[in-house]
């Protein structure tokens, strides 16, 4: 994208105290040139509470610190006490937003400690299951990003096609937000009669979607003075930070779990993730929406190249009695946010000793989230916050 | 920025000249999808209440509580699952593991009900709900989604060729790992214990083979049954008919499993396994009568407690039916012995080929011993009393199996006809074709009885590997008379059996005289049930004891006679079958050592 130099905002740092050598900040409140507050723990187009503690000077932000502890449920401890069978009904709600994603890493690190092979039926169908979730998380982020901007319009779209893509879940689950299909060993149910046509017809209302928010944000004057150049997020940070998915993407680095470590069926799907260079909130969102194409196109890739029938579900132990011998693995895929892990730890016994979620939002969210605030203008945060893909359960198991 | 991007964004206005896309009355126009996972239905006719759905909720939503109109009987615990929607996350597991898959959800979301704080806690089924018709709904979804194995570990047996002139055992046993297989496909449900007559623990011994802990198994089997190697074999496993699996699958091989333990424990470490090395005596004497499953099994517990016992056995050796009634391809004589030594290193004593009543007297044990356990068994058999029936050449099947088990002589001929359906004809018939195989080169005998195929009460197995020895099964004929020309046997002339019982159940068998069929054979075995004979009770005692119908001794819950120091147990009770005379043993000694301490 061509950058227009007078568009790029610079905050004005004069009267921001000096940095100590190890880069820290004395901030001096009863100077009364600074005052601190809360941002949050609710926000516009975020899923889930977190606060934002600001210290800022003007309504600029001098110091931030992320708050995290509204949500805590202790998921990952009620997972330890529950059976193998059990536990991906328990997983799913460590992010409300795209379940399936948890479902597939647990249930896949159930697999790969007993040694089980799933069906390639099931490989196909939870491939669509979790671009189906990445297709519905899109649908809330990309429009949701000109929420924060004051843009509602995009999200009513989003939110009725994102309601599309549920009953397309429906059908094919049986749920609408907690889907609980793929379990350990295979997925629950084959596609339902009729289902690549209704499929195919939400996909084609996506389509023109793609189009209309191009229109109504992308090319949107207000939007874009807002979003273009703010939130810059310098790829030297990449590595350092650990950034993933399109965040990392947006800053030239072509992150993706699909391709660089490809599970399921990955490998016979045809598709070049998209990457650009300028790494501030716009690019960021732009990713997205380029994400939520190739999502389309590999919904319709899965249903062309799928298999027409074929068994769901390998043959596990007793699922009432499953035990799994001592191990550890770890298993990852890509989420809307970018690499999403699980780490499971077994000791022999009917229970996971212990599972441990690595979210992308933990280091975009907190450590990350942190450090772009500092400058920003107190109108971004919200902005920032949606574009980086916060998503507050997964940082708080 | 240019001018385009300040005007492009009112495409949007374009919008509105577009239909609304908002459904306007969702609560009643929007129906959940076919595989909508709603609220909870039961078949409670189907339900058996094995409570699987309890055991893998993640949330604890379901209970399993006794349900009014409900009763609890063999294969059905009474109880129905509970739902509590406080609790519940529909994620339909419950479904999922329903062993006979009478729990369904229904697609239907909304449920709107005044007035009733506690209503979101239900029975489905019971408590009727707007959704019971809903058709539509979770389901399992596709063959082939199962939680657990349906079908059996296939256990190891004799091709027919290789077994059919021996009496070599049939079924090999499990290995290792075919036995932890078949281990895993239990539920835990319980509905075998209940259904056992001797209570045994077996989903406690099923886990015990999954942990490989068969030290522990054989104590968990001892604990209810001192036979384990018989019953491994030949147990009439009422537990695998009632099985929660049988529902939708084939039941587990409760029975290979039990052997699998027994087997594997070698009997010098019984004692050690056992704890049984040191057992203190507590002075009191107690007569048995009859080493048959219910005389050791009470033997074998009243050891544990202390008494001093003896056993009084008619044959030259012990097993009672068990080693003169079963043939040896189903239950080898060591296999026998293994359990009956160990019972024996307890310290009772068996004194054999003593009759009571002849050699000694019931009296004689009355004055000696504290008490006395008669477990005698039916040892006469059954009469068809057609013509011709008083044949020399006409024998009870009770009486040609104990001579093969004692290796006396039968005066065995070419052709063979058997009277009878239960597994009694299907051993002797099996028998006498491996005598026949042994001595002709070929089998030729015919098997009849007025059950027809489909309510044969013989058990498929023995009726499938009957025929593949090449014995005839021809059921549904009721015998007329035996066909005697010149003092020779030529055959038994039978006539079509319409049904066998009436409308309440008694025995009343109709035939169609017209219907006749003749069936050759130079030599009849009737095997129509059997007889007990009590004669060894002499008149004095038999007139302190009181009598039921068809002769029955009656006796209380722990088989105490209504003659104080007598019990009385085994098949002249219950039965006929072994896991009855162990439960009737057992028992027995728990009432005797009551009566003898209180």
């Amino acid at each position: 994208m061509k950058k227009n130099s007078k568009l790029i905002w610079t905050p004005d740092r004069s009267k921001f105290p000096e940095q100590n050598s190890d880069g820290s900040l004395d901030v001096d409140l009863a100077s009364q040139k600074y005052v601190k507050v809360w941002q949050g723990p609710n926000h516009p187009g975020v899923t889930g509470n977190m606060s934002l503690e600001l210290t800022i000077c003007g309504d600029e932000i001098v110091q931030a610190k992320t708050h995290v502890g509204y949500l805590h449920r202790g998921f990952e401890k009620l997972i330890e006490r529950r059976k193998f069978i059990q536990g991906f009904t328990t997983c799913i709600r460590m992010c409300v937003a795209e379940p399936d994603t948890n479902e597939y890493n647990f249930s896949r690190c159930v697999e790969e400690l007993s040694g089980i092979e799933v069906p390639e039926m099931a490989n196909w169908l939870r491939a669509l299951a979790l671009e189906m979730a990445r297709l519905q998380m899109l649908l809330r982020i990309v429009p949701g990003q000109g929420n924060t901007t004051g843009l509602g319009l995009g999200v009513q779209w989003g939110v009725y096609l994102r309601d599309l893509i549920l009953d397309r879940f429906e059908e094919l689950t049986g749920g609408r937000v907690y889907h609980m299909y793929i379990t350990p060993g295979g997925v629950r149910g084959l596609l339902p009669d009729g289902f690549k046509q209704r499929m195919e017809d939400a996909l084609k209302k996506i389509d023109e979607f793609i189009v209309d928010i191009t229109k109504l944000m992308y090319n949107n004057a207000v939007f874009k003075k807002r979003t273009v150049g703010v939130g810059y997020l310098d790829p030297a940070w990449i590595d350092k930070f650990g950034v993933v998915g399109p965040n990392a993407r947006a800053a030239g680095f072509k992150r993706d779990v699909r391709k660089d470590y490809p599970y399921l069926i990955y490998d016979k799907l045809d598709y070049e993730p998209f990457t650009a260079t300028d790494s501030d909130i716009y690019t960021r969102s732009l990713v997205r929406r380029e994400d939520l194409r190739t999502t389309v196109e590999l919904i319709r890739q899965i249903m062309a190249k799928m298999p027409k029938t074929g068994n769901i579900r390998a043959q596990t132990p007793n699922v009432l009695h499953w035990k799994i011998p001592k191990g550890e693995t770890y298993v990852r895929c890509e989420s809307s946010r970018g690499e999403y892990g699980y780490y499971m730890v077994t000791d022999g016994s009917e229970f996971p000793r212990r599972v441990n979620l690595r979210g992308p939002s933990y280091v975009h969210a907190v450590s990350l989230l942190e450090k772009l605030l500092v400058g920003a203008n107190i109108a971004d945060v919200s902005s920032m916050m949606v574009s980086l893909g916060t998503c507050p359960p997964e940082i708080e198991r | 920025m240019s001018l385009k991007d300040i005007l492009t964004p009112f495409t949007a206005w374009g919008n509105i000249v577009k239909e609304p896309i908002t459904i306007k009355d969702p609560i009643n126009n929007r129906p959940g999808a076919p595989r909508y996972r709603g609220f909870h239905k039961n078949d409670i006719t189907k339900c058996i209440g094995c409570g699987s759905c309890e055991e893998i909720c993640p949330n604890n939503a379901i209970d399993l509580l006794p349900v009014e109109g409900i009763e609890t009987k063999d294969g059905d615990s009474g109880l129905r699952p509970r739902i509590d929607y406080g609790r519940c996350c529909w994620c339909g597991l419950c479904v999922d593991v329903c062993t006979t898959g009478s729990l369904t959800l229904s697609n239907e979301y909304k449920w709107i009900e005044e007035g009733n704080a506690d209503a979101y806690r239900f029975t489905p089924g019971v408590d009727k709900k707007p959704w019971d018709k809903n058709e539509l709904g979770w389901n399992k979804p596709v063959p082939n989604y199962e939680f657990y194995a349906l079908d059996r570990v296939e256990m190891q047996e004799l091709e027919p060729n290789k077994r059919d002139n021996s009496f070599i055992e049939i079924v090999q046993g499990f290995s290792k790992e075919q036995a932890q297989l078949e281990a895993d496909r239990c539920v835990e449900c319980g509905i075998c214990v209940a259904a056992c007559p001797a209570h045994m623990g077996i989903p406690a011994y099923i886990k015990a083979i999954r942990d490989d802990d068969l030290e522990h198994g054989l104590n968990i089997l001892y604990d209810t049954n001192p036979l384990p190697e018989i019953c491994g074999r030949i147990c009439t496993h009422k537990c695998e008919s009632v099985c929660s699996l049988g529902h939708r699958g084939e039941p587990l091989s409760i029975r290979w499993l039990k052997r699998y333990i027994a087997d594997q424990n070698p009997s010098e470490e019984y004692k050690k396994i056992l704890e049984t090395e040191n057992i203190e005596k507590n002075g009191k004497k107690v007569a048995i009568i009859g080493a048959g499953p219910s005389g050791l099994s009470a033997a074998y517990y009243l050891a544990l407690l202390g008494y001093e016992v003896k056993i009084f056995e008619l044959y030259p050796e012990a097993g009672g039916m068990m080693r003169y009634g079963i043939p040896e391809y189903r239950l080898p004589y060591d296999q026998i012995d293994k359990d009956i030594d160990y019972i024996l290193s307890l310290g009772v004593e068996i004194q054999y080929n003593t009759r009571v009543g002849g050699d000694v007297s019931l009296d004689e044990l009355k004055e000696k011993y504290d008490a006395v356990f008669a477990g005698t068994g039916l040892h006469l058999g059954r009469s068809t009393r057609i013509p011709g029936s008083d044949h020399k050449n006409v024998y009870q099947s009770i009486e040609l199996l104990s001579k093969i088990t004692k290796g006396e002589e039968i005066n065995l001929t070419e052709k063979i006809v058997v009277i009878g359906g239960g597994n009694v004809a299907m051993d002797i018939t099996r028998s006498l074709a491996r005598l026949q195989k042994q001595k002709f080169g070929k089998v030729q005998i015919i098997t009849t009885s007025l059950e027809t195929e489909d309510i044969l009460p013989a058990d498929v197995e023995e009726v499938v590997e009957a025929r593949e020895e090449n014995a005839v099964i021809n059921p549904g004929w009721g015998p007329k008379s035996v066909e005697i020309i010149d003092g020779k046997i030529k055959g038994l002339n039978v006539v079509r059996c319409l049904s066998v019982f009436d409308e309440e159940h008694r025995f009343s068998p109709k035939f169609d005289e017209d219907d006749k069929k003749f069936f050759e054979g130079d030599m009849i075995v009737e095997s129509i049930g059997q007889g007990m004979d009590i004669s060894y009770i002499a008149e004095d005692i038999k007139s302190s004891i009181e009598f039921g119908p068809r002769g029955r001794i009656v006796v209380d819950k722990y088989f105490q006679s209504s003659a104080k120091w007598l019990f009385v147990g085994g098949d002249i009770i219950q039965g006929p079958d072994v896991i009855h005379g162990i439960a009737n043993g057992h028992k027995a000694a728990l009432g005797i050592d009551k009566y003898l301490h209180h």
